[in-house]
């Protein structure tokens, strides 16, 4: 008698096994125990909801709440303020040096904000350049570029960017017919902006508004270092954490699971709008870019120019000032290379670590991501598609939460891991999965699954299809997001900041501690560093995907 | 309120392309006229020039006679369909026919109205709240007619508007712009490079090629009298052959290098005797007969209410180079259909055949340019 099978066991049967068990160890457990020692009284470990009164009761916590909210919203007001007209006059009109003015954008999208806040320290500071020159040259006192208004400039200029790819994408898929279709029946050119440009692109504008209000409110290396007083929830979660010994962290874990619910609720909804509000349009004739003449086109390029000019200023700061010859922590006059002699000999190790664990972390993700998105489009059952929605659990956990979860999970026997290379590396693949995640599932969607019923029919067996035929083409996307990956890996600083020990140390992680201890000369060689590594990925990325934009 | 659109010596270039380098065209008040020819000829760029899509850089074009080389595409007052109808996704059916006659500020009560008799015009009544994604693409081709026409704009512009569309519904559609331009009776200028769509739709045809006017009439006339070569082998199918030019008593006529003579209806009978001609036949003009022209049949397609057969005539009879050389037999008249290999003797029809000048690019034929 045939008996029955239910479950066809195979390689891909234990792939699939293998990543939930991964997932349900790395992410949910941790996650779950985070979130349950947020109902948990400190002492006796009985549910409670007194952590989240704390909260809301002392106006010291719950401000920080209004401080984040109003960050948040006035950065990404600013942001699409910047970045959508932007995208829209340098889409429609000639603009020199487009190419570069995009990669400088997207380079000041990538690296890390703390390098942002930073180098405004450097620049307008308490002892900062400008501050210092208009004191001495006139006797003017600069506004100040601590607490709300630093981190407002900051997170603005580290943030448009995405609105201003988002809008440019959308902007080339609306077909100029739409446009002449517009003039055709006599509207005007300034009402064709508002009653058609607009309405096309409003749904993207908003999907990336909310992506920088999530990023906006997750971000703690900026508030952290440029906000001084004016503290955000990230920072608090950060401070509270870090004060409690002993591992009661049941506050700072009340504290994540608000964060996450807002940013749980921002990305849904980002989500919908894309899916349900945004329109199919394809493009046949895209929008053609006109010549301006005269001062118009004069005062489109300064403007443009000034913009690109202040978001790409943080690294040339870092770089000139990393070649700055320094006294202690202060920076004399003249140039040496004593910045790069002193990281060499006692931060060289923290180099090392950013390569070391970003490669193996790139490697995992890779393996992963090829499974995942083969398993999730190829072989679709409820289990496959509870991995898929977890894959985008990263989206919604801030980095600061996700260091505190894995820290609270693994930190006892039996899985000690806290303080550990393997933590770190963990974090880094949790994080940075999803760049490459998707870029391999788009790219499987548009292999025809005829391919591999053809080497199969020809002999080879399923497993030998996968790395023969299927792997290979995936190829270009997997490289694509591999390298997205690893560029966000290396400028990783919020999970890190918590998980870090003194071996283990990255260099965001030095950086930041460096920023810190004031000491900005080490802080900027080594950001330079980062930044180099991170333009040469960049231009590997522009090179290998024959792209010239980039999509997060 | 419509007019008719003349076009006077005009000139388009793209920096050291000249694409048009002198065109003239008189469009009557009401008329059905039609662009047609290969890709690249210039027919949309002639098209949005009227539309003020695209500069002037010399002549005039006039709305009756008012010139309109400066004016701006949006005080034109035109109707335009695009070939992918540019429906605006975000609006609605209603809200996409309604654009125009909001710019013109109408009122509410008169806007109504005008809206749904038009969106019954166009028979889109039934999706009129919908958004155009979930539209057909018959079904957005009316909304974009309906959308062009209701503003009463002064000419209707159509740029090959039935390209996206599949064979069946393109001829449904066809029909539908037809009856609406004539119920309405607007001037209208229609793009295509697909001849059976002109020849179907047409009051008048211009045929263009390398950004020059070929032959302008009638359906009938460009297809039964050709102005040269080119139209009378881009127009259907035409077989060409080397022929001599002939005067006698009786009349004018023309003989193939088989020494086959055929007097031709309406030839001119002002030629230089002797001279040196091409005749074109098309593969519907030749009737099988006991003298003439003999062929053998290379292949052979059964098309159900004719056979087409493609032939091989005797050395140098014909102009070399042709893609095929064709006969095709209508079954209603004929008693049996012939096997590959073998041999017939075909008549060219005297008084459906054209004649040519040498160098192709005039006819012999009285009444031709």
């Amino acid at each position: 008698m045939m008996k029955e099978r239910r479950f066809k066991f195979d390689f891909w049967t234990i792939v699939t096994l293998v990543i939930a068990i991964v997932f349900a160890l790395f992410l949910v457990y941790p996650l779950l125990s985070l979130f349950a020692s947020g109902f948990k009284d400190p002492d006796t470990q009985g549910f409670t909801l007194d952590n989240f009164f704390k909260f809301f009761e002392k106006k010291y916590y719950y401000r920080t709440l209004w401080h984040s909210f109003l960050v948040t919203t006035c950065t990404t007001a600013l942001a699409v303020a910047i970045g959508a007209p932007l995208a829209y006059f340098s889409t429609v009109y000639k603009v020199k040096l487009k190419g570069l003015m995009d990669i400088l954008i997207i380079i000041s999208m990538l690296s890390p904000p703390f390098i942002g806040a930073y180098s405004w320290i450097v620049l307008g500071g308490r002892s900062g350049v400008i501050t210092k020159f208009f004191m001495n040259a006139f006797g003017i006192e600069t506004p100040s570029v601590y607490g709300f208004g630093g981190i407002l400039l900051v997170l603005t200029l580290k943030l448009y960017p995405y609105i201003y790819l988002y809008t440019k994408g959308a902007l080339k898929k609306v077909d100029s017919s739409l446009s002449e279709a517009a003039e055709s029946l006599g509207c005007s050119p300034f009402r064709k902006i508002t009653t058609v440009i607009i309405p096309l692109i409003a749904p993207t504008i908003l999907a990336g508004s909310l992506l920088v209000f999530m990023n906006a409110l997750a971000d703690f290396g900026t508030p952290m270092l440029i906000g001084e007083g004016y503290t955000v929830m990230p920072v608090l979660i950060y401070n509270e954490f870090i004060s409690e010994v002993g591992g009661k962290a049941n506050f700072a874990a009340a504290l994540a699971v608000i964060l996450v619910i807002i940013t749980g609720v921002m990305f849904l909804g980002q989500k919908y709008v894309v899916n349900k509000k945004s329109f199919t349009m394809s493009s046949l004739r895209p929008i053609q870019e006109k010549q301006l003449h005269g001062l118009i086109n004069i005062i489109l390029h300064v403007t443009i120019g000034l913009v690109v000019l202040l978001s790409i200023i943080p690294q040339l700061t870092v770089i000139y000032t990393s070649f700055k010859a320094t006294k202690g922590a202060m920076f004399t006059d003249g140039f040496s290379l004593e910045s790069y002699k002193t990281i060499f000999d006692n931060l060289g190790k923290s180099i090392l670590n950013t390569y070391k664990f970003g490669i193996i972390a790139i490697i995992i993700i890779v393996l992963m991501a090829m499974f995942i998105a083969y398993i999730t489009t190829r072989r679709r059952s409820w289990l496959t598609n509870i991995i898929d929605s977890m894959t985008m659990f990263p989206y919604i956990i801030p980095g600061s939460v996700l260091g505190i979860t894995l820290l609270l999970a693994f930190n006892k026997k039996p899985m000690l891991l806290s303080g550990t290379a393997v933590i770190i590396i963990i974090a880094f693949v949790v994080r940075r999965l999803p760049y490459t995640l998707r870029s391999s599932a788009a790219i499987l969607y548009q292999i025809s699954p005829s391919m591999e019923e053809a080497a199969i029919s020809l002999g080879d067996s399923p497993l030998k299809t996968f790395f023969k035929v299927t792997a290979i083409m995936m190829m270009p996307g997997v490289v694509s997001g591999a390298i997205l990956s690893w560029i966000t890996i290396i400028n990783e600083l919020s999970a890190s900041v918590i998980l870090y020990t003194g071996d283990t140390r990255t260099m965001s992680v030095a950086i930041y501690t460096e920023v810190i201890r004031s000491s900005y000369g080490t802080a900027a060689a080594l950001a330079s560093i980062l930044t180099l590594t991170t333009v040469i990925s960049l231009l590997l990325f522009f090179k290998l995907s024959g792209k010239k934009e980039i999509s997060l | 309120m419509s007019n008719s659109i003349n076009i006077e010596n005009v000139v388009k270039r793209y920096g050291d392309a000249t694409i048009i380098p002198d065109l003239s065209v008189q469009i009557k008040n009401g008329e059905f006229f039609t662009l047609l020819g290969p890709s690249g000829c210039g027919k949309t760029t002639l098209l949005r020039m009227i539309a003020g899509f695209n500069s002037i850089e010399g002549g005039s074009i006039k709305f009756d006679d008012k010139e309109i080389n400066h004016i701006s595409a949006h005080k034109r007052n035109i109707g335009m369909v695009f070939q992918n109808y540019a429906i605006f996704p975000h609006l609605t059916v209603r809200q996409n026919v309604e654009y125009g006659l909001k710019i013109r500020k109408i009122k509410k009560p008169e806007m109504k109205k005008k809206v749904d008799d038009i969106l019954d015009v166009v028979k889109i009544s039934d999706y009129q709240n919908r958004l155009p994604e979930r539209l057909s693409g018959g079904q957005q081709q009316r909304v974009a007619l309906a959308r062009a026409i209701v503003i009463h704009p002064s000419v209707l512009l159509m740029d090959e508007p039935l390209s996206n569309l599949d064979a069946k519904l393109r001829i449904e559609m066809r029909s539908a712009i037809r009856e609406v331009q004539k119920q309405v009776g607007i001037t209208t200028v229609y793009v295509t490079h697909d001849q059976e769509e002109a020849l179907a739709i047409s009051d008048r045809i211009a045929i263009m090629n390398e950004g020059v006017i070929q032959q302008i009439g009638t359906p009938e006339r460009i297809y039964t009298r050709p102005n040269n070569i080119f139209v009378s082998t881009f127009i259907g199918h035409s077989n060409l052959f080397c022929g001599i030019y002939h005067k006698d008593t009786i009349g004018a006529f023309v003989q193939f290098n088989n020494g086959y003579q055929v007097y031709v209806h309406d030839l001119k009978q002002d030629c230089k005797e002797g001279m040196k001609v091409i005749i074109s036949v098309r593969p519907e003009e030749f009737l099988i007969s006991e003298e003439g022209l003999k062929v053998k049949i290379k292949n052979r397609t059964f098309l159900g209410k004719y056979t087409n057969y493609e032939m091989e005539f005797e050395k140098g009879m014909v102009i070399d180079n042709q893609p095929s050389l064709e006969y095709s037999q209508d079954l209603g008249q004929s008693s049996r259909i012939y096997e590959v290999g073998e041999s017939l003797t075909l008549k060219p029809n005297a008084f459906k055949i054209n004649v040519f000048a040498e160098d192709g690019k005039s006819s012999l034929i009285k009444g031709c340019e």
